[in-house]
């Protein structure tokens, strides 16, 4: 039980940032038809961003704002640069300008930071806390405690402001939106500036735990790329389970069988619904009418 | 209120307005009718500035707008109910309506809203539900009810009666020309020109790009030409 206990927190702890950087593929995939595989590295500029500027002197509050609102700079320029110019352009070309930008982020990187694994110190100490035999890092309760806040913010973004049905008015019929004075362009950009901040902030949030370098955003594009899948690309609250599951799968995975082949659950995972259910546990139900 | 001159559109090489011109008079109906394929929805588009156009001038009140992206265009009070209704499929009844009025969140607006509740009483008792579970026919009625909450100056209506039964096709010609009747101006497009031209003040034929007839509706409904061409008499 309390081994089951043990696997169940990590797989909770990994699977929260599973899920937020599948929520930013769900947003900038619902607004704009890409799927941008440079999200993952919007978790590492978050992570990596602030380790630097604390080194640099800046209190951790502080220098994870500053490294938050690079991500979205990043977010913003993707969008400028390497998106809006190829407008029209089919998915798969789309898909291979982010991977470009993924390796080209990743470069910078390399050169602005460096090659070396780097930590934060946890937000509230270290200590575990003993839960029904297990234990639990403080860092894992900031984990998933920030990415329910930022979940039910981006609901209610999105459910009770006008911008945000702006956004799903875009998703869902582009035409219709621009005749009806929706700047789509801004509303486009809007979606890569908040996905590069969810990621930047699980970025944020997970670096005491889980370790960040350069080239850490690979796997976790991987990863939320999956859970969005799992979930029904497109689907924000698919996004989240879809994200939980995998994280538990792996934790599980990894404790009872080995932990050779953790990263290849996520794998597995997305084998397995595009066999049985292609359009994701959330992605159902969806007929239109003519 | 509008007009155009010269204007031309093309999609890539095809070529689909050549130098078409028309006017809109304040608080008039004028009906565009042609055949399928004719242009009119691009013609439409391009005033509305989601089709690019090739040359020519599109003047709202005077005032060149070809320039303008849609949106603006939007804030300047010209409203489209487009082809094929083009709702937001997954948002309710409710929402569609009120993004209808994105670029005019004033004052009217709860009396806009209940305003188009009162001219489609279907769309009240709908107002929670996903736009894509509606009929057709209310579909349309979503459309153009979206299209007033912007509370334009020039309303364009692309094919509203596509699709609907004959009741329905009344009640919504029966709703453009009230909506005249309180000082709005209308382009309305259609391919049911007799219907169109029933209740239009003037009329405009579009054929393969090229605006080929114009003149008062009347006139048009009797013109023999047109009566063998578009009205099947």
């Amino acid at each position: 039980m309390a081994e089951f206990l043990q696997l169940l927190f990590s797989g909770l702890t990994v699977g929260a940032v599973y899920a937020l950087v599948a929520l930013g593929f769900t947003l900038i995939y619902n607004a704009s038809d890409v799927i941008n595989f440079a999200q993952g590295d919007f978790v590492m500029i978050g992570g990596m961003g602030t380790v630097f500027l604390a080194a640099a002197g800046l209190s951790l509050p502080l220098a994870a704002f500053i490294a938050i609102l690079a991500a979205v700079a990043v977010g913003l320029l993707l969008h400028r640069l390497a998106i809006e110019p190829a407008r029209g352009a089919s998915p798969v070309a789309l898909i291979m300008i982010t991977i470009g930008a993924s390796i080209f982020i990743k470069g910078v990187a390399q050169v602005v930071f460096d090659k070396q694994f780097h930590s934060l110190p946890a937000f509230t100490g270290s200590d575990p806390i003993a839960l029904g035999g297990a234990t639990i890092l403080p860092q894992s309760l900031w984990v998933v405690g920030g990415a329910i806040v930022l979940f039910v913010a981006l609901y209610l973004f999105l459910e009770r402001t006008l911008l945000g049905k702006a956004v799903l008015a875009t998703a869902a019929n582009r035409l219709a939106a621009r005749l009806v004075g929706i700047n789509v362009k801004v509303i486009l950009a809007l979606a890569f500036g908040v996905s590069a901040a969810i990621g930047a902030i699980a970025g944020v949030l997970v670096t005491p735990i889980t370790l960040t370098r350069y080239d850490i955003g690979t796997l976790f594009a991987l990863k939320g790329f999956a859970a969005a899948m799992v979930g029904g690309m497109g689907h924000p609250l698919g996004a989240v389970v879809g994200g939980v599951l995998i994280g538990l799968m792996e934790a599980f995975g990894a404790g009872y069988i080995s932990s050779t082949y953790k990263d290849g659950v996520a794998f597995l995972a997305i084998l397995l619904v595009l066999f049985f259910m292609p359009r994701g546990l959330f992605g159902g139900g969806s007929v239109e009418r003519v | 209120m509008l007009t155009v001159e010269g204007l031309s559109s093309a999609y890539g090489r095809i070529v689909v307005l050549h130098e078409v011109s028309l006017t809109v008079a304040q608080g008039e109906i004028v009906a565009l009718v042609g055949s399928n394929g004719a242009g009119k929805t691009t013609l439409l588009r391009t005033i509305s500035g989601v089709q690019p156009l090739t040359g020519g001038r599109i003047l709202l009140k005077g005032r060149p707008i070809e320039r303008m992206p849609a949106h603006a265009r939007v804030g300047l009070g010209i409203a489209q109910s487009p082809e094929g209704r083009q709702v937001f499929g997954p948002l309710s009844v409710e929402d569609n309506l009120r993004l209808g009025a994105f670029r005019r969140q004033d004052a009217g607006l709860a009396e806009r809203l209940a305003q188009a509740y009162a001219m489609f009483p279907i769309l009240w008792e709908k107002r929670a539900i996903p736009a894509m579970s509606l009929s057709g026919g209310q579909q349309q009625m979503l459309a153009i009810a979206r299209a007033l909450m912007a509370a334009p100056k020039l309303l364009l209506l692309d094919e509203p009666s596509l699709g609907l039964a004959p009741l329905l096709v009344d009640q919504i010609l029966n709703a453009v020309v009230s909506l005249r009747d309180q000082g709005m101006t209308i382009l309305l497009v259609e391919q049911n020109a007799s219907a169109a031209l029933a209740i239009a003040d003037r009329g405009y034929v579009l054929e393969t790009g090229k605006m080929v007839h114009q003149g008062a509706a009347q006139s048009l409904l009797t013109d023999p030409r047109m009566q063998a061409a578009y009205l099947g008499l």
